[in-house]
């Protein structure tokens, strides 16, 4: 069974600065960090008018899609992927194997500015990752559930 | 996989819509967006071929309230049914919380629901779930069909564990929102007693 992935104020807030600054450094529309099963973890730069929550979703089956190819031809899995447009592009790559993160960028900056910033990047996201899991492991078994009762269940569904 | 988000204060879940070809499952989905409020709903997302069969899947972002100031949000997602798309169906179990098996009433499609059934259970285990330790209901769908086998008898023939079940029509919406509230309070349960 899979673990569930708890997000706290601290690190969240930790994701949204790396994200901040990879939109800043990449020159990029948007940045998004969303996990492998389509929701999304943090997002920075023109995001108004983007259906966010569809956009993860579907990065999420395009990264399983992707993986299940790659293990077709004996790859463990495509790290990296990339989209181009007539207007805007999507860069796409998975980050410790868990989250994806996706910079869709126009002429204002560059498929080798991208890739070398998401190096940069990656690696501090992946060192968030890990305090994430550490916490997680911390704190097993003391979730937000511990103060839902039952009757607060039974009341949502009337 | 449950995914809590402290800082907007969300509880993220996944739902499954399995079931054989052509048995309701994005019909289910259409009919729970046709009759959402539009600010507890996102986009739905249909990945189709050119005859409408589903290809990989559908997707629909489902807001069910409030619990203690966190929303609870569901995404709710179909597999495509026809036998040969399995590996899709692979990818989409992936993460998922809870399941709702479709099955179509029709006589001529018993076999396809038992062999889809089987499909569900092999599917989670290669993936290390067991459909008896999800929160999964079972949906007997198309019951205004002439040809619809006894409730009963479907219920013995695909439901042995007597997870809760319910007739339904999901092109008029008789049995959908039933359904859905089913599974989606077992999730909130299952994740209540922290697996």
């Amino acid at each position: 069974m899979n673990s569930q992935l708890v997000l706290f104020e601290e690190e969240q807030k930790k994701i949204v600065e790396i994200c901040d600054a990879l939109h800043h450094d990449a020159c990029a529309k948007a940045v998004f960090l969303v996990n492998r099963d389509g929701q999304m973890l943090a997002n920075s730069g023109e995001t108004v008018h983007l259906d966010t929550t569809s956009l993860a979703s579907l990065t999420a089956g395009n990264i399983a899609a992707t993986g299940g190819l790659a293990q077709l031809l004996g790859e463990k899995e495509f790290a990296i992927q990339f989209h181009e447009g007539e207007r805007d592009n999507i860069h796409i790559s998975l980050v410790g194997h868990r989250v994806i993160l996706v910079i869709i960028f126009d002429e204002r900056s560059s498929l080798g500015l991208v890739r070398l910033r998401v190096k940069r990047a990656s690696s501090k996201l992946a060192e968030v990752l890990e305090e994430i899991n550490a916490k997680a492991a911390e704190n097993r078994g003391h979730t937000v559930f511990d103060e839902i009762s039952d009757e607060d269940i039974d009341n949502l569904f009337g | 996989m449950s995914f809590i988000n402290y800082s907007s204060r969300e509880i993220n879940c996944k739902i499954v819509y399995y079931g054989p070809g052509l048995c309701g499952k994005t019909t289910n989905l259409q009919y729970i967006y046709a009759k959402t409020n539009p600010d507890a709903k996102g986009k739905m997302i249909s990945l189709e071929t050119e005859t409408e069969r589903t290809l990989f899947f559908d997707f629909l972002p489902l807001s069910l309230g409030e619990i203690r100031g966190f929303k609870t949000r569901f995404h709710l997602y179909t597999v495509p049914g026809q036998v040969f798309y399995d590996a899709s169906r692979k990818l989409i179990l992936k993460g998922v919380d809870g399941v709702v098996f479709v099955a179509d009433s029709q006589v001529e499609r018993l076999d396809a629901n038992i062999e889809s059934l089987e499909n569900l259970r092999e599917n989670l285990e290669e993936q290390g779930y067991d459909l008896d330790k999800l929160p999964y209901v079972v949906q007997y769908n198309k019951r205004d069909l002439p040809t619809a086998v006894d409730a009963g008898y479907l219920r013995e023939a695909l439901n042995p564990t007597r997870v809760p079940d319910f007739e339904a029509v999901a092109t008029t919406g008789m049995g959908v929102f039933d359904t859905l509230k089913a599974v989606a309070k077992q999730v909130l349960i299952e994740l209540k007693r922290g697996r």
